[in-house]
């Protein structure tokens, strides 16, 4: 296993996805929305495909939403996450449209691990609101708490 | 009618031994394996002019031909996206073959999976891509990935944890009929299920497919030839690939309807190609390697309703002497996990009337690659 994998995974920034990092890094969760006919999508993407449109607006969005899914990880794995085992990984439906779906973990509070909330306690359908945990001078990734 | 339509048929089948470390290198493996198969046909390695394997293989065609000693290859192709992959080179070779691009195809999987790095493990430090919304997460395993959606299908349809044993035993049980199974000798109890330990939440270790060294091919030819070959032909009856609307591999969540995954595209066009539908189908070898894609595989290519693929599972349907046996060979769970390929060779087997859990009057077999990730599937007959 390379050295790397010791160390936390980071999302590459690129052209598409860049203004949701930077509204990360300032605490906003933002999602893109088409400016030819207004859909989202998510992830970021260089094409609309319900106009073709190559332009989007990033909204700043409530940073609610519900619980849709969940999975509690157990070793092997990376180390970084071998230490944190078993965490919890939960997939978010934002309150704005459902099928904008985000992937992050439920902490108690900012800054707290991915591993402090009792995976029992966990249910599909909890309402969640986004915080932020800074990782890199360039990345924020959000977590969430529960609402 | 289809143009497709039992117009071509596997001849011949060839496989390494499985285990866990195999010696020799994936490049020896998978000419071994496509020898054994040549010879199963009767066919000459000379003879061989078309090749399919997977994007994910190793060996490409010119190390492969140049060591089987194949002649003019006329016709070759790749199918991307893993696991998905395995049915999609014999529907790419079938139909070069009814087009007169090629007449003897061969396709392979040579994997050392068993011995070799984990997949998931070689990811850099910056992700790209969709992923980079995913493993910084620690959402890092197909296993994690496959587990979101599986959480989700059990709240959604009341899916349980006998379900997915329903699985993993039925596999087991199989397994256990099969001398060439990696998991011959080892019995599964439901108590041993439900007491493992867990890799992702709700999975435990037996909801997961081994990790296995192997190879295996199959040989595809014209059904005029295939009646001059030694072993009874198993016509290749209809095919088809899926990619649905929106789809991302593996972590689908980002689509209305993430539980109706590629299963449900490449369903469409299997059958719109097929006379036979799922109500004549006696075996199944469906891509298991997580035991939650039997139950979405069963509802994706229409062997029951939406939500129904858990019960479906109960009452050892999917076992020998079942309503449909499932994996008969032991599958991705209990025989060897190849990227599906061993399902291949087993719903020929069905199709001889050779396998250890041979289903008495099985004249159709499905085979499927995996769902969760772009696919294909086709529909073999005697």
């Amino acid at each position: 296993m390379s050295e790397m994998t010791e160390q936390i995974l980071v999302p590459e920034i690129d052209e598409d996805n860049a203004p949701f990092w930077e509204g990360a890094r300032k605490g906003e969760l933002r999602m893109p929305r088409c400016t030819g006919c207004g859909r989202s999508w998510f992830p970021p993407r260089p094409m609309c495909a319900a106009c073709h449109g190559t332009e989007f607006q990033w909204e700043r969005v409530s940073g609610r939403g519900t619980i849709w899914s969940f999975v509690v990880p157990h070793p092997p794995l990376l180390p970084h996450f071998m230490k944190l085992a078993p965490y919890n990984v939960i997939c978010v439906a934002l309150d704005e449209d459902p099928t904008l779906r985000l992937i992050g973990n439920l902490v108690p509070e900012a800054g707290d691990p991915i591993n402090a909330v009792d995976p029992a306690a966990i249910r599909i359908g909890a309402p969640v609101r986004v915080v932020f945990e800074r990782l890199t001078e360039e990345i924020a990734l959000p977590r969430w708490v529960r609402a | 009618m289809s143009t497709l339509r039992d117009r071509t048929a596997i001849v011949g089948i060839g496989e390494t031994p499985f285990a866990k470390k195999l010696d020799g290198s994936e490049l020896k493996l998978a000419c071994q394996a496509i020898v054994a198969a040549l010879e199963d046909a009767g066919i000459e390695a000379s003879e061989v002019d078309g090749m399919a394997s997977y994007t994910m293989e190793t060996n490409d065609e010119v190390a492969v031909a140049k060591n089987i000693g194949a002649g003019d290859v006329t016709f070759f192709s790749k199918v991307h996206y893993g696991g998905g992959a395995g049915p999609g080179c014999v529907g790419h070779l079938a139909m070069a073959v009814v087009t007169g691009q090629c007449r003897v195809g061969v396709a392979w999987r040579s994997r050392k999976r068993g011995s070799g790095q984990r997949p998931w493990a070689g990811v850099t430090q910056e992700v790209p891509g969709a992923a980079g919304f995913t493993r910084p997460f620690g959402l890092l395993r197909p296993v994690d990935e496959i587990g979101l959606l599986t959480r989700r299908y059990m709240h959604e349809y009341g899916g349980t944890r006998d379900h997915l044993a329903n699985v993993a035993l039925a596999a087991r049980r199989h397994a256990n009929r099969n001398p060439r199974a990696i998991m011959y000798e080892k019995r599964l109890t439901r108590e041993q299920y439900m007491s493992a330990r867990w890799i992702s939440e709700p999975l435990c270790l037996f909801d997961n497919c081994l990790e296995t060294d192997g190879a295996l091919a199959c040989v595809v030819v014209s059904a005029e030839r295939a009646r001059d070959c030694p072993h009874p032909p198993a016509y290749i009856h209809a095919f088809g690939q899926g990619l649905p609307p929106q789809h991302q591999t593996m972590t689908n969540y980002w689509n209305e309807d993430p539980l109706r995954g590629p299963a449900w595209a490449c369903a469409a066009a299997l059958w719109r190609g097929s006379e036979i539908r799922p109500a004549d189908i006696k075996v199944a070898q469906f891509y298991d390697a997580f035991s939650p894609l039997i139950p979405l595989s069963l509802e994706g290519y229409g062997f029951c309703k939406r939500g129904e693929g858990g019960d479906f599972t109960n009452d050892g349907a999917i076992e020998i002497g079942g309503r449909l046996p499932v994996n008969t060979s032991g599958g991705g769970l209990s025989e060897a996990y190849v990227h599906g390929f061993n399902l291949i060779n087993e719903g020929v087997r069905q199709m001889r009337s050779t396998s250890t859990s041979q289903v008495a009057g099985a004249d159709s077999c499905i085979v499927t690659a995996g769902e969760g990730v772009p696919t294909s599937a086709m529909i073999l007959r005697k």
